[in-house]
């Protein structure tokens, strides 16, 4: 198992590892996060040994108090680093455009972890973008050994020029895997001092206005480093020339023989003249990115600008697709263009019917009790289920169908509010302990303030699970020699005032129905705390009481209600009898409480 | 020499770490390694993939459907599903042990026979090699290291280009201390499996 910090030689690391050790080899001397995948990696890890280098680490709320948390630690000089996935960035946005101006000095580096083709995530937005928004500068790594190469050298470029840098990776450089060479760890300055400086750190007008021409000239300034930066490089040389970056260039290097390749490492600003000495005498240009044209709609400027009449292929000649993560694949459809590796024909797909494997609740979530109660209670009454980012969003499937809306943290407590006032349905939003934290407060707050009709479930199950069981306020901390007491969701709740407030446990499916039902009868704002730690958590912390479940066939009348209303991973059905398999159960007795007919027993 | 590898599971099989196995003993050899995994979902019972890739210019994470040189098949549903991954010529080794999806444990859909799924998969390619690699763990000793069985499979298959030795070493750097052993015993029956197998044919 690979060793991040180890003293020397090379390991087979993810790309994430790769980056935490990175941040070690700069050191790094403080670091924030609110986890997100496919960045989450990177928090884990410094959660267990940030403190061993000397590095200070938080789980913030969300990604907007971790941004700022960040930028004052850079502007105290220290070396921060502050990351998340990719929608994350939209909640920082704000300090972000703003910090922009002001600037740092110790380098400041977010990265966004952006997911094309959206393997854990709710969009595919390309986040280079912010970096022409902010006017900051952006690098790109390919892999895993360049990930960690390129954080140092991205410090050096944020102290360089004082700004912050836009570290930017994607699902297939966090979550790819090669060799990575150790290099030497630098000592992590935790601490510094804030000097102060109105004009740079406040921004009110008359200050913005000069900071923003300021950051202009800055922005000249980073052009011709990014000119001189050995993270843009010509590799190889022929008539036909690709500009790529991130995890597109593998696939080019790969996949297109005896092109010459302008590989940009440090995409904003970009190296105009290197693009165009690049393009001036080729035959064609192709270029080669995931998601945005983003780097293509700037060649054709280029192009456009200094007079150069090469042709430009990519996502504009409609050769390559804005949608979904390119893979070797993707350059096969530049056949015409250029020289492409072709490969075997795929065998075709077995001719047989092969039932779906879509992720599902764990056997034993609770989430499962709470979903179960909610639609018991619901009934027939014409509700819209608001829901929210987390484990339980698994909810929208079937037999629970409890998610008719959902848009981003915190969202689906905002839309309740919209729904309760502009139609005549019951919105029912539900909310994860970790969501309601993130941004699960003011929409309260606004739902009370506004006199709406909603009812908000807070699914309490302890961690901030679906990203790794991360910890969260309503858990506290207890690493890196920091420990803090759990915030009291109820306690917080109870201060807004709501009109109703009971907390349940989601094993006992009939008092959670019942509580739901209260909620539901009220005039306002009702919330409902459905409380239970999650098992898989509980399990990695090795706290889970082993217990099983056991159905009595002689008391069993084959109703299948446990199967339609829970429907346990853990209960299975042969035949038309329902058994429970040993292997996957966790004895939570969700079940017991369905059963009509008594017929399921937890036994030890 | 360039070498892929295409692993397909269920959360939960030990896919990662094989993947992890052979990387390492990839890189022992001294190749250039590219690999990817899913993350995430696989812990709620998704289906897992990992690429494996090393050899001469190997740089892509990411493998075309067709180009493995090898499939391994975790779990019955799970090989058939990802078939495309191979071509005629690709070795498809297919564990015979189903994990069932929860619709199916539901008995909401239904699993298809074994025997249908191995038909359908001989049906296009003459490569197939199937092994009950759970049931030869829990001879070796626990159910969970079918992995290791996989591996020692693979250690003995026809062309395989990473050693026997380098493998071995590569699983007991990758599992935990006290279960080396175990890895070992179930790693050596996945070889003597495999290699009966090619001795019979
Ligand atoms: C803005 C933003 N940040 C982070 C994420 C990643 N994310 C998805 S689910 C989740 C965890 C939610 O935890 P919780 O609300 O406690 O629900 P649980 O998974 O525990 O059920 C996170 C952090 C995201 N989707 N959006
Ligand atoms: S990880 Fe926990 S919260 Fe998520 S589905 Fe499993 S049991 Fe439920």
């Amino acid at each position: 198992m690979a060793d991040i910090l180890s003293k020397g030689g090379r390991d087979l690391l993810l790309g994430n590892e790769a980056i935490t050790r990175g941040l070690m080899e700069a050191g790094v001397g403080f670091a924030s996060t609110y986890p997100g995948t496919p960045s989450s990696e990177v928090g884990n890890l410094l959660e267990k040994m940030a403190d061993k280098v000397g590095m200070y680490f938080e789980f913030s709320t969300n990604e907007k108090v971790a941004f700022e948390a960040a930028a004052a630690a850079a502007a105290s000089g220290v070396r921060s680093f502050v990351f998340m996935k990719h929608v994350g960035v939209n909640v920082a946005a704000d300090p972000l455009m703003t910090l922009a101006y002001s600037g740092v000095r110790g380098g400041l580096l977010l990265m966004s972890a952006d997911d094309p083709s959206c393997h854990s995530s709710q969009n595919e937005q390309d986040n280079r973008i912010y970096s022409k928004l902010a006017l900051i500068p952006m690098v790109e790594p390919s892999t895993p050994a360049e990930a960690k190469d390129m954080v140092p050298a991205a410090y050096d470029i944020s102290e360089e020029l004082g700004m912050p840098v836009l570290y930017r990776t994607t699902t297939r450089v966090n979550h790819a895997r090669g060799i990575v060479e150790y290099g030497p760890m630098a000592e992590a300055k935790a601490k510094g001092r804030f000097e102060k400086d109105v004009q740079r750190f406040v921004n009110v007008p008359a200050f913005a206005k000069r900071n923003r021409v300021r950051l202009l000239e800055l922005n000249a300034k980073a052009m011709a480093m990014s000119e001189k930066s050995p993270l843009n490089r010509v590799e190889g040389e022929g008539p036909v020339g690709v500009i790529t970056s991130g995890a597109a260039y593998n696939y080019v290097k790969e996949g297109l023989p005896g092109v010459s390749i302008l590989k940009l490492g440090f995409t904003n600003p970009l190296p105009e003249k290197k693009i165009a000495d690049f393009i001036a005498g080729k035959e064609k240009i192709i270029v080669a990115e995931e998601l945005e044209p983003f780097l293509e709609d700037q060649v054709l400027r280029i192009c456009a600008q200094k007079g150069l009449s090469v042709p430009v292929y990519g996502k504009r000649s409609g050769h390559l697709p804005m949608e979904w993560e390119y893979s070797p694949e993707t350059m096969r459809r530049l056949s015409g263009l250029v020289d492409v590796e072709k490969g075997p024909e795929p065998l075709p797909l077995p001719d047989v019917e092969l039932p779906g494997r879509p992720p599902t609740l764990c056997a034993g979530c609770p989430h499962r009790g709470i979903y179960a109660a909610t639609k018991k209670a619901v009934g027939k009454r014409d509700v819209v289920y608001c829901s929210d980012i987390g484990c339980y969003t698994l909810g929208v499937q079937p037999p629970f169908g409890t998610a008719d809306f959902i848009v981003c943290m915190g969202g689906g407590a905002g839309a309740a509010g919209g729904f309760s006032k502009a139609t005549d349905q019951m919105p029912i939003a539900f909310i994860g302990d970790s969501t309601f934290f993130h941004a699960g407060l003011p929409p309260l707050v606004s739902a009370k303030f506004n006199n709406h009709k909603l009812t908000m479930v807070i699914l309490d199950n302890r961690a901030t699970a679906m990203t790794g069981h991360q910890p969260n306020p309503g858990t506290g901390r207890d690493f890196g020699g920091i420990s803090t007491e759990p915030l009291d969701i109820e306690a917080i709740v109870r201060s807004v005032g709501v009109d109703f407030l009971e907390v349940v446990d989601p094993y006992d499916v009939k008092a959670s129905a019942a509580a739901m039902e209260r909620a539901l009868a009220t005039d306002g704002v009702s919330v409902v705390i459905s409380k239970r730690a999650c098992p898989l958590e509980l399990r990695k912390r090795k706290a889970l009481e082993p217990r099983l479940c056991e159905v009595d066939q002689d008391a069993c009348i084959r109703c299948h209600i446990c199967l339609r209303t829970i429907a346990c991973p853990a209960l299975q059905k042969k035949g038309d009898d329902v058994s429970v398999d040993e292997l996957q159960c966790i004895g939570c007795g969700m079940c017991v409480s369905v059963c009509p007919k008594g017929a399921i027993k937890v036994v030890k | 020499m360039k070498y892929s590898i295409q692993i397909v599971g269920v959360g939960g099989q030990g896919v990662l770490l094989a993947s992890m196995v052979l990387g390492t003993a990839a890189m022992e050899a001294g190749h250039r390694v590219a690999m990817s995994e899913v993350h995430g979902m696989a812990q709620r019972g998704g289906t897992v993939l990992c690429t494996l890739r090393f050899g001469d210019g190997v740089h892509s994470p990411l493998e075309a459907a067709g180009g493995a040189d090898l499939l391994m098949g975790f779990e019955p549903v799970e090989t058939c599903r990802n078939l495309n991954l191979a071509n005629k010529d690709t070795k498809v080794l297919m564990n015979l042990d189903p994990v069932y999806p929860s619709m199916v444990a539901a008995g909401f859909e239904e699993y298809p026979k074994i025997d249908d799924l191995v038909k359908a998969v001989s049906d296009v390619t003459d490569n197939l090699v199937t092994i009950d690699a759970t049931s030869i763990a829990i001879e070796a000793g626990k159910a969970v290291t079918a992995n290791a069985v996989m591996i020692g499979a693979v250690a003995a298959a026809e062309g395989f280009p990473l050693g026997k030795d380098l493998l071995k070493d590569a699983l007991v750097a990758n599992v935990p201390k006290k279960f080396v052993d175990l890895n070992l015993k179930a790693f050596e029956m996945g070889y003597e499996y495999m290699s009966s197998k090619r001795k019979r044919a």
